[in-house]
């Protein structure tokens, strides 16, 4: 193949995906303009966006490729009625580096706000809203990952090319309505 | 990586990605602090606000997309590291031209968006221009970090699809919001 080739077919195959995930972005920064009040009142709360983001696409993205793998592999069954013991541990593992991982991006986040001298919400204030949000967002990723994981390997698609645009395209609109929905719960209990 | 029942455990899995997940936190948090200081930018021009979390992805994306397609050449003996390569020519033209494609469309997304939500701070040939430079921004940096972490995981014999499309996103989305604020201050 020449260099134009196999660059045509690159563009040709990968360019779906850009566009669907470039749609859920667009629609994840419209919910990001809708937080502006939060961020106001939540200093420091703008410093975890990217890091929360990205925890979505690391753990549920591998939850995926795992399933995806394992499925080709006939480790696990495919079935969606929690009997399968390999996939409960692969979820419960996505839920909790999921919330884990969340509330250390918020403890560092302060650490390194106030080693800087800038303005931070509490640090109870943060941890709280990335906890909350960690939770919410893996909740709802888990159910859209092994849903269309295991719905599609039964109509016979491939797993891993669907997890993947799954992941792109509603991690980022899940990730930040979640920490949308956790800053105005802790808001009202009355932290910040 | 499937078999063992210690691969399929909760701690298991857990002790396994954990340390890597903290490590791409702080890295993340770098793009964070960048935020954080133009926090006062962001929120006067909502369009610019708007254009945050669709660059991030889309630096990520093309850089993982790049990474898993070079890996599996590679796996399959597809692939030298030579920059005379075909394959390797081939898959960062289309990386270029895939950035130069999908950008200026976000960037119009963006404005229309905003637009249809209140003020959008700027106007709607400068959000385009500014999706535009930094999509072909961010698409040569993805490029090279691509190319550069593939051969270090291939000199230091670390499996490619472990290591490299995790590396490749993360430094791909710190790289998103670098780029897009330095383009928003040459252009604005």
């Amino acid at each position: 193949m020449t260099v134009r080739e196999i660059a045509a077919e690159a563009y040709r195959e990968t360019l779906p995906v850009l566009v669907l995930s470039a749609i859920g972005g667009l629609f994840a920064g419209l919910v990001l303009v809708g937080m502006e009040a939060e961020l106001a009142a939540v200093p420091g709360l703008l410093v975890l966006v990217p890091a929360l983001l990205a925890t979505r696409g690391n753990v549920y993205g591998s939850l995926g490729a795992r399933l995806g793998s394992a499925l080709h592999q006939g480790v696990i069954e495919p079935t969606l009625d929690f009997g399968d013991e390999r996939l409960n541990a692969a979820i419960a593992a996505a839920l909790a580096n999921g919330i884990l991982v969340s509330g250390f991006a918020a403890v560092l986040g302060v650490v390194v706000l106030r080693v800087l001298g800038s303005e931070s919400a509490a640090l109870s204030t943060l941890v709280a809203i990335a906890l909350i949000a960690g939770l919410l967002s893996g909740l709802l990723l888990t159910v859209a990952v092994v849903t269309v994981v295991v719905v599609g390997y039964r109509r016979g698609l491939n797993p891993d090319t669907l997890a993947g645009p799954v992941v792109t395209t509603t991690g980022d609109v899940v990730g930040i309505a979640t920490m949308l929905v956790a800053a105005r719960i802790v808001l009202a209990v009355g932290g910040g | 990586m499937v078999e063992g029942s210690a691969e399929w455990s909760v701690s298991g899995i857990v002790r396994t990605m954990l340390p890597l997940l903290c490590v791409l936190t702080a890295i993340e948090l770098v793009s964070g602090l960048v935020l954080e200081s133009f926090e006062e930018t962001l929120l006067a021009a909502p369009s610019l606000l708007l254009l945050v979390p669709v660059t991030i992805g889309m630096g990520g994306n093309l850089g993982s997309v790049l990474a898993a397609r070079l890996s599996t050449a590679f796996h399959l003996g597809l692939l030298s590291f030579s920059p005379t390569d075909d394959r390797l020519a081939g898959n960062a033209v289309a990386t270029i031209g895939l950035s130069l494609t999908v950008f200026p469309l976000v960037g119009a997304g963006a404005w229309g968006l905003t637009a249809v939500v209140g003020e959008t701070g700027l106007t709607l040939a400068t959000v385009v221009l500014i999706a535009l430079l930094s999509g072909l921004v961010l698409s040569v940096l993805a490029v090279v970090v691509t190319v550069v972490t593939t051969y270090a995981a291939y000199r230091y014999r670390l499996d490619p699809d472990d290591v490299v499309v995790p590396v490749v996103t993360n430094v791909c989305d710190v790289l998103g919001v670098l780029v897009l604020f330095g383009v928003y201050r040459v252009v604005a």
